[in-house]
């Protein structure tokens, strides 16, 4: 069923991309892009610089060599405040909800670029800013029902569990609508269940939205399954990049991850 | 030129003072995370205790009819700062663990607010001179062969402020206890989860603490009689933590030294221009500034945000 | 048994989102108004006025204004000492170089002016975090106490360098100066609390509000979800600032008459207002018209009870009251550190499902 959709043009590249701190290398002349409407994941080892790549995407680090091309606009850095409003959002590896906030208003936040109404109409909570309060207000349930997180929509998300927090997460993401989706680790630590659930969303927010994907994942099977390609990362430098197919029976990969001894 | 080393040089002393009440500040902020407010009016505590041990006429010698030596007295007042110290711990600090970082803030305050009134009860609140025998007026060769004037007091502060940071380092360095707080400081879940106990740790570090405000306390008093006011040099020390940082020692004492300079300068050269009496905030714009160029403090590392 | 939702069916978002989406809130609510509008200013005298109610309107508006700040946008400041003296002066100013100017509209000039102040010594929040900034905040307070201490066109260079509020008239009601009737200060400030609690409520629970929040909950997320670090705690900084200029303005020009700097708005102000904001809870409107009451009220109270009670002498009373102050304070942090609100908060839910607690 991935294979039916429509992958569209190249929206995203990265080329050449450094990146380190002090003297650490965290990533090397990495280069991949990402075309519109497919699952692309990024696979390594622990601390192969899978985290960094999504950091350099959205602005978060900046990188000291290369350059990234995103609808048409090529930058080395930008803020990532600025990444989010042309239409990059993302989720964390460490969540990183509003602990404070219920899970409508984390939501609500993830609109928040969108709403332009000014600090007077929101002080009298009259007319325009009441409206668009009303609309955003919708368009955030729309997405609590797809999540199926209707029941705790009051709840502050501190005491949600583990697994709740991460679908509020990606909720608060979609609510961006974004044209890009960065999914950090959107599986780890969860049971069969959850990860289940969770691969469902991610392949109807990709089917039914349209939104590029690009996911960090650990477990193999789930990449194989729902990625239409795969890039490979180990100690900072790009591996292997193609189909899931072609990722397995790459032999550095298989190397990689499986070890083998150099004599 | 004699005039500009002679504003340099008791800028440095002062700059010894605040350090002193700093260090205080950094001690209990990086063993438990609490910035305690309580230090500046620990200071004033401490003097009033060793003031009323040891004076004629004060609090002992009015009720009981005799007054200690002088180093008796410091002794007894240590130990009342670590009786202070377990009572915080015991009847406050215990009860707020995993609080948020305001909350201790605001019982700190608390704290200085109890201080402050029991100290004047028990103590009164009139200004008074503390002698513990450190010699007063310049120092004389100085002044003969060069002409300078520098107090005798402030050499002595200055050495003493020495010889207690050496002996903390030490203590940090070299005893199990000294590797247990830094353990501490480090990493609270993990420090328990090898055996330490936070409860006596915190005692431990707000004995020392109280030591710490003892000492300043002393030298505070001895120059300018102990009164009320003392409790305030917490705030002209506060500067000094945004530059040298919350958790360095050495940022501490640094720190210090730079916004007692910087003060007597501004003081001196730049105060008349604008009708005087800047000591109060010129510390903290000069702190200000320097973040601008330096946001991470004298010593911190640049911190690298992970999400 | 009284206390219920059920039957109350929520069928717009808009309804859902009230200020008090529960009935009964809601009549529990316009009662207290009703008394507060209605009963109150009848029996009202000089005492009640000066030693109670204008305190407690006053403190409850500079709380909200720092609750903006701290509770909400999680930026902790110990200037508003400072700030309030910046309402204060600029009104006097004001009142001085306009004696026609509307009253109203110099108090809100002064909250703007407080604001411009805000935005200019929030700027270190942009580069320092937590107790770093607020240290920083403290350059606010010291200097600006400084500054209207040492420049003599703040106080119009009078003698005793004391600002004095001049008469104001508005609607034939004389509001400020020793002859204005307890009723009218009264309901003049009771206006301006009531309107800016309700602006106060409709910014926090809006976009702006959820952006504050999301920077105090984990700034870093909130700038890669598009929240500008930059917009968001300036504009922090100037509502609250706006809140506390207009609170120091009534507090010099309604309250106290007459004010001097040092006194007036020194650093335990900014604690004051800090205890009431914690007291009452962080984040929450309501929390600051609790912990505003409580800290007018409980000094009173301690001090009756120990001059009249047990006829303590004056002196030692006042030190008694500072010791136990703090004492208060400590046990009220340990019992319950998120504040009245939330003790308020729990008391529904209780009463919610009495008398079945299960």
């Amino acid at each position: 069923m991935a294979q039916e959709r429509k992958i569209g043009d190249v929206i995203l590249r990265v080329d050449d991309i450094s990146l380190s701190f002090g003297g650490v290398k965290a990533l090397s002349n990495i280069s991949f892009d990402v075309k519109e409407h497919e699952v692309r994941a990024i696979i390594g080892p622990n601390g192969a610089g899978k985290s960094s790549m999504l950091n350099v995407i959205n602005g978060f680090y900046h990188p000291q060599e290369g350059t990234i091309t995103y609808l048409g606009n090529t930058r080395r850095q930008m803020k990532p405040h600025e990444a989010a409003r042309q239409g990059i959002a993302r989720t964390f590896q460490n969540i990183a909800l509003f602990k404070g906030m219920s899970t409508l208003d984390n939501i609500m936040t993830g609109r928040n670029t969108m709403m332009k109404k000014g600090l007077f109409w929101q002080a009298l909570n009259l007319g325009p800013a009441r409206k668009e309060e009303m609309e955003h207000r919708q368009a955030v349930e729309r997405i609590i029902e797809f999540l199926e997180i209707e029941h705790i929509r009051k709840t502050p998300v501190g005491r949600l569990p583990y697994g709740l927090q991460k679908r509020v997460e990606l909720g608060r993401a979609l609510a961006a609508e974004p044209s890009l989706l960065l999914l950090d680790e959107p599986m780890a630590g969860m049971n069969i269940e959850e990860k289940e659930d969770m691969c469902r969303f991610v392949l109807d927010v990709n089917d039914e939205f349209g939104t590029t994907i690009v996911l960090i994942e650990h477990d193999m099977g789930v990449v194989m399954d729902i990625s239409d390609r795969v890039v490979v990362l180990d100690y900072g430098c790009k591996l292997a990049d193609g189909t899931p197919d072609e990722v397995r029976s790459n032999k550095e990969v298989i190397d990689a991850y499986l070890g083998v001894s150099h004599d | 030129m004699l005039f500009l080393a002679e504003t340099v040089i008791s800028g440095l002393m002062a700059g010894v003072m605040y350090a002193l009440v700093a260090l205080g500040f950094v001690l209990i902020f990086k063993a438990s995370g609490i910035f305690n407010f309580a230090q500046g009016v620990m200071c004033l505590f401490a003097a009033l205790a060793l003031f009323d041990f040891i004076s004629p006429g004060g609090f002992m010698d009015r009720w009981f009819g005799f007054y200690l030596p002088i180093w008796l007295g410091v002794i007894a007042t240590m130990g009342v700062m670590i009786i202070l110290a377990w009572m915080i711990e015991r009847f406050v600090l215990r009860f707020l663990v995993n609080q948020d970082a305001i909350i201790l803030f605001m019982a700190t305050i608390g704290l200085a607010y109890f201080l402050e009134g029991a100290g004047d009860i028990m103590f009164g609140s009139d200004v008074k001179p503390l002698d513990i025998g450190i010699p007063q007026g310049a120092v004389d060769f100085l002044l003969d062969d060069y002409g300078l004037y520098i107090e005798k007091l402030e050499i002595v502060a200055a050495v003493t402020a020495t010889v207690l940071v050496i002996v903390l380092a030490i203590f940090f360095q070299k005893t199990r206890v000294g590797r247990a707080l830094r353990a501490v400081a480090d990493d609270h879940q993990a420090a328990l989860s090898v055996g330490i106990s936070l409860h006596s740790i915190w005692v431990v570090v707000w004995s020392v603490a109280g030591i710490v405000a003892l000492v300043a306390g002393i030298m505070w008093g001895s120059k300018s009689g102990v009164q009320f006011s003392l409790s305030l040099i917490a705030l002209k020390a506060l500067p000094v933590l945004i530059l040298g940082g919350f958790t360095s020692v050495p940022g501490a004492i640094i720190g210090g030294l730079i916004i007692g300079v910087g003060e007597k300068l501004a003081e001196v050269y730049v105060g008349p221009f604008v009708g005087g009496a800047i000591e109060n905030w010129f510390a903290y714009v000069l702190a200000l500034v320097f973040l601008v160029f330096r946001p991470q403090g004298l010593f911190g590392e640049k911190i690298i945000e992970r999400v | 048994m009284f206390y219920r939702e059920s039957g109350q069916f929520k069928t717009s978002y808009q309804t859902d989102q009230a200020i008090f989406p529960i009935a009964q809130d809601r009549w529990f609510v316009y009662a207290i108004l009703a008394i507060a509008v209605f009963v109150v200013p009848f029996y009202i005298d000089d005492y009640w006025a000066n030693a109670i109610f204008l305190p407690f309107l006053i403190y409850a508006l500079a709380a909200m204004g720092l609750n903006i700040l701290t509770g909400y946008c999680g930026q902790l400041s110990l200037g508003t000492g400072g700030f309030m003296a910046v309402g204060a002066y600029a009104t006097y100013k004001l009142m001085t170089m306009f004696p026609e100017m509307n009253f109203i509209l110099i108090i809100l000039l002064s909250g703007g002016i407080t604001a411009m102040v805000g935005i200019l010594f929030g700027i270190p929040s942009l580069r320092i975090k937590g107790f770093y900034l607020a240290v920083a905040t403290l350059a606010a307070q010291f200097f600006l106490v400084w500054l209207f201490n040492k420049v003599g066109w703040f106080y119009n260079y009078s003698a005793s360098g004391q600002i004095s509020a001049t008469r104001m008239v508005m609607f034939g009601f004389q509001i400020t100066g020793p002859e204005a009737a307890p009723a009218v200060k009264y309901l003049f400030c009771l206006g301006f609390v009531l309107v800016f609690g309700l602006i106060a409520k409709n910014i926090a629970r809006g976009r702006i509000g959820r952006a504050w929040m999301a920077i105090r909950d984990m700034d870093i997320a909130a700038e890669i979800i598009g929240i500008k670090p930059l917009d968001a705690k300036l504009g922090a900084f100037a509502v609250s600032s706006f809140y506390i200029g207009m609170s120091g303005s009534l507090y010099f020009a309604v309250w106290l008459g007459a004010a001097e700097v040092g006194e007036a708005f020194g650093i335990s102000q900014s604690f004051l207002i800090l205890f009431i904001v914690i007291i009452g809870g962080l984040g929450t409107v309501l929390g600051s018209f609790l912990g505003a009451a409580f800290m007018v009220l409980m000094p009173i109270l301690l001090k009756n009870f120990m001059v009249d009670g047990l006829s303590i002498m004056a002196v030692t009373a006042k030190h008694v009251e500072i010791m136990l102050m703090g004492t208060m304070i400590i046990i009220f942090l340990i019992v319950e550190p998120h504040g009245f609100a939330r003790l308020w908060q729990i008391t529904k839910e209780k009463l919610r499902l009495w008398p079945f607690p299960h």
